[in-house]
C-alpha cells in the first residue's frame, strides 16, 4: 500500500488519474465538480459554495463557466490512495478551445449528460474532441433526481453514440451527490494512468496561462516527461526564452507551492513575467540545462471569428477603454483589438471575438469592471475580397470594403453546424437553414424521436439571430454547435445607410446580395422610428454602391416651443432649456443630423443571438 | 415691539439693487384662490376645500400688506411701480373691493408711477358690469380674461365652468366700463378640439373687439388630472403637428384682424396694447412678486415665495419675508435667459448679445428659414413664422 498525500507531489504515475468533465451547457459539470471537491475533502463544508470553480464574477452572475479550472484531489479506492487532477470545462461553443486545451492535459473524460435533456449539440462536439485525442470516455447521466429525468431512455441514446452498453452509463445527481462516490471510483478504475519517462529531459505542456494582478502570469502545466522543480531555470521551447522559477505549485483548490511536479502531474508555475504572451498556451516547457529537443505537439491558437467595433459613449473614455482591453487581453488570448475611427461614433476599437457570447461577456466585463458605457457595432465575420487588379483585401470592418476597383471574388468563412432536436422539427430546421444559404451535409437519428442534422452554413448567417430563430422554431428544444470549416466564394455586397446623403459608417453591413434589400429596408425603417424629427426633413437611404435600394423620410419637426404663460417663473423655463441642451450634448451629429446615443444602441442591437440569452437569470442559490 | 427675524432672512445684495429704478419696475400680486380646479392647471392655486383652516382670503390680504411693506424696506428706496399685475388663481373671486384693497396695498408700499399699467386677471364667470366699473374706479387700466375656447365640449374637457358666451360678454362689459385694454386668453389643442371649434373661438375673440389676445398650446402638465386622463388613455395627448397647424391658424386669423404677434404667444393691436408688465419679464426688468409662490427678480437675483397660503401667512406673521428660495444668476444663466426670452419677441434679440458660435448658428438658422434674413442684416435675430414654432430649438442653437 502506498500512502500518498495530495499535497505532496512526485506521486508515482500509476496512482495519478487526469480527467476532465465535458458536457453541453448547463448539464451540471461545475456542480458535479463541487461534489467532488466536497467528497475528497479539499473544500470544507463551511467554505463550500455552488459552482466553486466558477471564480470570475461574470461566471457567477451568469451561471456559466467561461474558463476551464483544474484542481488536485486525493481519492482512496479500497486501500490505495490516488491523486486525481480534475479539470472543469465550459460548455458554450464559444469556449470550445478551453475544452481542447483541457483534453490535452488528460487521459480520460467524464461525458456528462442531463438525464432530463439527453444528448445535445455540444455533448456530441465535445465527445468527438475527446475521442479525437484518444481519451477514455466515461458516460454519465446527471440530474437523476429531477422528476423529468428519463435515465433509461438517455442511457440507451448515449450507449448508441459511444458504442457501449446502456449499463456502462453511470447515473449521478450532482445536486444530491448520489452516485458521485461510485463515479470517482470508476475514474480510478477506468482512466488510464499517465505514461512518461521520469528520467528523460523535462517536458511539460502549457494548457493555460492567466494573468494575476498580484503574482503576474500564472502558467498551468501538465508534466509529460521528467520533472519541473523550482530550483531549475526553465526554457520555453517555441521562443527559447529562459526564466527563473519563482514558484511551482498545485491547485487544491487554492494554489499551494510544492517542491516540484513529476510525470503526469498537473500544476502551475510562476516566473515573474508580466505578459501571458510570453507563456503561450500549447508551448512546451523544458529545463534550461539538459533540456529536451523535441517539443510536445502543441495546438492551434484560437482565432477570432467575429468582429465588432467597441466605442465609448463618452469619447473621453477612449484611453480607459484601451487600458481595459489590454488588461482583459492578458487573460484572454482569443481577444484581439486595434484602434479604429468611425465618423459617427468617434474613436474606438475593432475587436475580434470567438463568438457572440464571447463578445457579450467581454463587453459586460468592460462595462462593469472598468465602469465604461459602450456602443458596439453589429458583429461581422472576416471577408477576403479579391479585386480584378489582383489585389487582396482582408475586411474585418465593413468600412474597409474596397470601393475603388472591380471585385473579382469574395471569400467568406463557412462553418459546420450540428443541430440536435426532436424529429418533429426537421422540416422547420431545414427551412431555416435553407433560408440562411445552408447546405445539408447529413442527418442521423440518435433515437426514434431525436435527430442530428449537419449543415454547412456561412458563419455570417449564424452569428446574428440564428440561434434565436432556431429556438423559436423548435420551441426551445434544439441545440446548436458549430465549428469553422474553411471558406467559400459568395455573392456579397456592402449596404450603406445614408442620412441626408451622408453615409453612417457604423450602420454599414456586408450581406448576401439577396438580403441587401431586406437589410436596407429594415435599417431605414428602424432609424426612422429611432431618430427624432429634426428642424429639416431627413431622408434615410440604403445604398449598394451608388444604387439606392430603400428609402424612408423623417419629416421635419414643426413645433418645438413652449407656449404657456409661466408668469415670472423664468427659472423654470431656463432649467427646462438647460435640460434640453444637456440632451443635445448626448447626441452624435452625422452631417447636420443629431442622432441620440440610444438610437445607435437600439439600431445596432441584434436581437441577440447567444444561446445564453434564454438562460436569463439562472440564479445561483 | 420686537420682531423675530428668521435666520434665513432673505436680503437682496447691494449689487442687485444698483440701478434699481432706472429699469422699469413692476409689482406682481398672486391671488392663490379658485372656485374649482381646472384639470389642466398646475398653477399655485387652491380651492376652499384645499386651503384648510390655516388660510383664507382675509389672512392672505393681511399677509400681502405686510409683504409689500417689507418689500419696500428690502429695496431701500423703492421705486414707484410702472406696472402692476394681479394674477392667479382667480383674482376676480376677491370682488371689486378686494381688488381695490390689493391695489391700495401696492400704492401704500410703492406708489404708482404716472401712466402706470394696472392689470388684473379675471375669470369670466366671476365678473359683472358692476365688478368692472368697481375696479376701473379703483385704478385698474387693463383686464385679462380666461376665455380658453368658445366650444362647449372643449370647455368641458378643460373643466371650465363659464358658459361659452360669457367671456365675450365680459370683455364687452369691461370695455363699456372704460377699459381700453382687454385681453382674452385662449388654449388651443385641447383633445377633441376641431379646426372649426378653433375657428369659432377666434371669431368670438374678434367679435369681442379686444386689443390683445394670448393663445397657448395646451400643455399636459405632470401631476394634473388631465395628465392622469391622458396616461389612462381616456384622452389623446395633443399632437405637435396639429398644434403647429392650430398656431398657424390663430396667427392668420388674428393678423387678418390687425392683431400682430409681439411675443410667441401674444398678439396686440398696436404697441400701446402690449402688456407692459409681461414685457418687463421678457426684457430683464425688475419686479417684486408678492403672494404665495410668486416669483420676483431684481438685478440678476431671482427669488420665489413659499407656496402654501398657510405657510405664507405664518412666515409673515413671524415678521420675515416669505421667501422659499433664491438664485443669483451667473453670467451664463443671464446669457441663456436673455436669448431665450428676447428671441421670443417680435423685436428679437440684438446679434451682438450672442457669442461667436451663436452668431454662426444664427447665420445657419437664417439659411434654414428660422430667422428673418432682413432683420439679421440689420443686426437682430428675429424669428420667422416657421421659426416661432421652433423657437426653443433656435434658442438651443443660438445659446449652445
Ligand atoms: N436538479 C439538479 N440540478 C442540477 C444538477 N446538477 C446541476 N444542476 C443545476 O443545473 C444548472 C447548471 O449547473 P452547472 O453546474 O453550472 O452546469 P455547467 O455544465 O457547469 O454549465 P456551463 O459551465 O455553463 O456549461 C444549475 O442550476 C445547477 O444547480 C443535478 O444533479 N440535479
Ligand atoms: C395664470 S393662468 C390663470 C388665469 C385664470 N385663472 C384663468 O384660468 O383664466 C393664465 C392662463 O394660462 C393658460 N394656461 C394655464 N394652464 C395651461 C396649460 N396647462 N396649458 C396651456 N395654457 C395654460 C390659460 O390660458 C390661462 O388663462
Ligand atoms: S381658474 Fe385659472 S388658475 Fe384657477 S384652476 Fe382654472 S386655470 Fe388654474
Ligand atoms: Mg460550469
Amino acid at each position: 500500500m502506498t500512502r500518498l498525500s495530495a499535497d505532496t507531489t512526485f506521486t508515482p504515475p500509476e496512482f495519478i488519474r487526469n480527467f476532465c468533465i465535458i458536457a453541453h451547457i448547463d448539464h451540471g459539470k461545475s456542480t458535479l465538480a463541487d461534489r467532488m471537491l466536497q467528497l475528497t475533502g479539499v473544500v470544507e463544508e463551511r467554505a463550500m459554495r455552488a459552482q466553486y470553480l466558477d471564480r470570475m464574477d461574470i461566471e457567477r452572475e451568469r451561471g456559466i463557466t467561461i474558463k476551464a479550472q483544474n484542481v488536485r484531489l486525493p481519492w482512496r479506492l479500497g486501500e490505495q490512495d490516488h491523486v486525481l487532477h480534475l479539470i472543469d470545462t465550459p460548455g458554450h461553443v464559444d469556449f470550445t478551445y478551453e475544452v481542447s486545451r483541457a483534453l490535452a492535459a488528460c487521459e480520460g473524460a467524464i461525458l456528462l449528460v442531463d438525464a432530463a435533456q439527453g444528448i445535445e449539440a455540444q455533448t456530441l462536439a465535445n465527445l468527438y474532441l475527446a475521442l479525437d485525442k484518444d481519451l477514455h470516455v466515461i458516460p454519465v447521466l446527471n440530474k437523476i433526481d429531477l422528476p423529468a429525468a428519463e435515465p433509461d431512455k438517455y442511457a440507451a441514446e448515449l450507449a448508441h453514440i459511444i458504442g457501449c452498453e446502456p449499463t456502462d452509463v453511470l447515473r449521478v445527481s450532482a445536486k444530491t451527490g448520489e452516485g458521485v462516490r461510485e463515479l470517482l471510483d470508476e475514474v480510478v478504475r477506468q482512466v488510464p494512468p499517465p505514461v512518461g519517462e521520469a528520467d528523460a529531459p523535462a517536458r511539460a505542456m502549457i494548457f493555460d496561462s492567466v494573468y494575476d494582478t498580484y503574482r503576474g502570469v500564472v502558467t498551468y502545466i501538465r508534466v509529460v516527461d521528467g520533472k519541473i522543480t523550482p530550483r531549475e531555470k526553465i526554457r520555453m521551447m517555441s521562443t527559447g526564452a529562459t526564466h527563473e522559477l519563482l514558484e511551482v505549485g498545485i491547485i487544491s483548490p487554492e494554489p499551494k507551492p510544492t517542491r516540484g511536479l513529476g510525470v503526469g502531474e498537473v500544476g502551475y508555475l510562476i516566473t515573474g513575467v508580466k505578459d501571458v504572451r510570453q507563456s503561450k498556451v500549447g508551448d512546451t516547457v523544458t529545463s534550461e540545462r539538459k533540456g529536451a529537443d523535441e517539443p510536445l505537439p502543441g495546438y492551434r491558437e484560437p482565432q477570432p471569428m467575429v468582429f465588432s467595433g467597441l466605442y465609448p459613449v463618452d469619447g473621453s473614455d477612449y484611453p480607459v477603454l484601451r487600458d481595459a482591453l489590454e488588461k482583459l487581453q492578458l487573460n484572454d488570448a482569443a481577444l484581439t483589438f486595434e484602434p479604429e475611427t468611425s465618423v459617427a461614433l468617434g474613436f474606438g476599437f475593432r475587436c475580434g471575438f470567438l463568438g457572440l457570447l464571447h463578445l457579450e461577456i467581454t463587453r459586460a466585463r468592460l462595462e462593469r469592471e472598468f465602469d465604461l458605457d459602450l456602443i458596439s457595432t453589429a458583429p461581422n465575420v472576416v471577408y477576403e475580397v479579391y479585386l480584378e487588379d489582383g489585389t487582396e483585401h482582408i475586411v474585418t470592418n465593413p468600412s474597409d470594403w474596397p470601393t475603388g476597383g472591380k471585385i473579382a471574388e469574395v471569400h467568406e468563412p463557412v462553418s459546420k453546424v450540428t443541430v440536435i432536436a426532436p424529429s418533429e422539427f426537421i422540416g422547420a430546421i431545414m427551412e431555416l437553414c435553407q433560408g440562411k444559404r445552408g447546405q445539408l451535409l447529413g442527418m442521423d437519428y440518435l433515437s426514434e424521436e431525436r435527430v442530428e442534422l449537419r449543415y454547412r452554413l456561412p458563419l455570417a448567417e449564424i452569428i446574428f439571430d440564428f440561434f434565436d430563430a432556431l429556438k423559436s422554431r423548435t420551441r426551445g428544444y434544439a441545440s446548436l454547435d458549430y465549428e469553422e470549416a474553411g471558406q467559400q466564394t459568395a455573392d456579397l455586397v456592402k449596404v450603406d445607410i445614408l442620412l441626408q446623403g451622408e453615409p453612417v459608417d457604423a450602420f454599414s453591413a456586408i450581406v448576401h446580395k439577396d438580403a441587401a434589400y431586406s437589410y436596407g429596408n429594415r435599417m431605414a425603417t428602424k432609424l426612422r422610428e429611432l431618430i427624432p424629427r429634426q428642424q429639416f426633413e431627413v431622408p434615410i437611404q440604403a445604398a449598394v454602391g451608388s444604387r439606392i435600394i430603400a428609402r424612408e423620410t423623417i419629416r421635419a419637426i414643426r413645433k418645438d416651443v413652449l407656449a404657456k404663460c409661466y408668469g415670472g417663473d423664468i427659472s423654470r423655463k431656463r432649467k427646462l432649456l438647460e435640460k434640453q441642451k444637456e440632451g443635445k450634448k448626448r447626441m452624435k451629429t452625422v452631417g447636420r443630423v443629431e442622432v441620440p446615443q440610444e438610437a445607435f444602441v437600439a439600431a445596432l442591437s441584434t436581437e441577440s443571438g447567444t444561446d445564453k440569452g434564454d438562460k436569463g437569470g439562472k440564479g445561483k442559490k | 415691539m420686537t420682531i423675530a427675524v428668521p435666520p434665513d432672512q432673505f436680503a437682496l445684495p447691494e449689487s442687485a439693487l444698483r440701478g434699481l429704478g432706472t429699469r422699469p419696475f413692476g409689482v406682481y400680486v398672486h391671488v392663490p384662490f379658485c372656485a374649482t380646479r381646472c384639470g389642466y392647471c398646475d398653477f399655485n392655486t387652491y380651492t376652499a376645500g384645499e386651503l384648510g383652516s390655516g388660510a383664507s382670503p382675509g389672512s392672505w390680504l393681511e399677509g400681502l400688506r405686510r409683504e409689500l411693506a417689507l418689500a419696500a424696506e428690502a429695496l431701500g428706496t423703492p421705486p414707484a411701480a410702472d406696472t402692476v399685475f394681479v394674477g392667479g388663481g382667480t383674482p376676480s373671486l376677491l370682488g371689486a373691493e378686494g381688488l381695490a384693497a390689493v391695489l391700495g396695498a401696492v400704492r401704500d408700499a410703492f406708489g404708482l408711477a404716472p401712466g402706470a399699467e394696472v392689470t388684473t386677471e379675471s375669470n369670466p364667470e366671476s365678473t359683472a358690469p358692476e365688478f368692472f366699473a368697481g375696479i376701473r374706479a379703483a385704478g385698474y387700466t387693463r383686464v385679462s380674461l380666461g376665455m380658453q375656447s368658445a366650444a362647449p365640449h372643449v370647455l368641458r374637457v378643460l373643466d371650465r365652468v363659464h358658459t361659452p358666451g360669457r367671456p365675450v360678454r365680459a370683455a364687452r362689459e369691461a370695455r363699456a366700463a372704460g377699459f381700453e385694454h382687454v385681453n382674452l386668453d385662449l388654449i388651443y389643442g385641447t383633445p377633441g378640439e376641431r379646426t372649426e371649434d378653433l375657428e369659432a373661438s377666434l371669431a368670438a375673440v374678434l367679435d369681442a373687439g379686444v386689443d390683445h389676445v394670448s393663445a397657448y398650446a395646451l400643455i399636459v402638465e405632470e401631476g394634473t388630472a388631465l395628465a392622469r386622463r391622458v396616461r389612462r388613455g381616456e384622452l389623446p395627448a395633443p399632437d405637435d403637428d396639429a398644434l403647429a397647424a392650430s398656431y398657424e391658424l390663430v396667427d392668420r386669423r388674428l393678423n387678418e384682424a390687425g392683431l400682430r404677434w409681439y411675443e410667441v404667444s401674444n398678439w396686440a393691436s398696436g404697441p400701446a396694447a402690449r402688456c407692459r408688465h409681461n414685457l418687463g419679464y421678457w426684457q430683464g426688468g425688475d419686479w417684486w412678486g408678492a403672494g404665495p409662490g410668486a416669483h420676483g427678480h431684481v438685478g440678476g437675483v431671482r427669488w420665489w415665495n413659499v407656496k402654501h397660503p398657510a405657510r405664507y401667512a405664518a412666515r409673515l406673521a413671524d415678521g420675515g419675508l416669505p421667501v422659499a428660495g433664491h438664485e443669483v444668476l451667473t453670467e451664463a444663466d443671464r446669457h441663456l435667459e436673455r436669448v431665450l426670452l428676447e428671441l421670443r419677441l417680435a423685436e428679437g434679440l440684438p446679434l451682438g448679445v450672442l457669442h461667436d458660435d451663436g452668431r454662426r448658428a444664427a447665420a445657419e438658422a437664417a439659411a434654414d428659414g428660422l430667422l428673418d434674413p432682413a432683420a439679421r442684416a440689420a443686426g437682430r435675430a428675429v424669428l420667422t413664422d416657421r421659426g416661432r414654432l421652433l423657437a426653443d430649438a433656435v434658442v438651443r442653437r443660438l445659446a449652445p
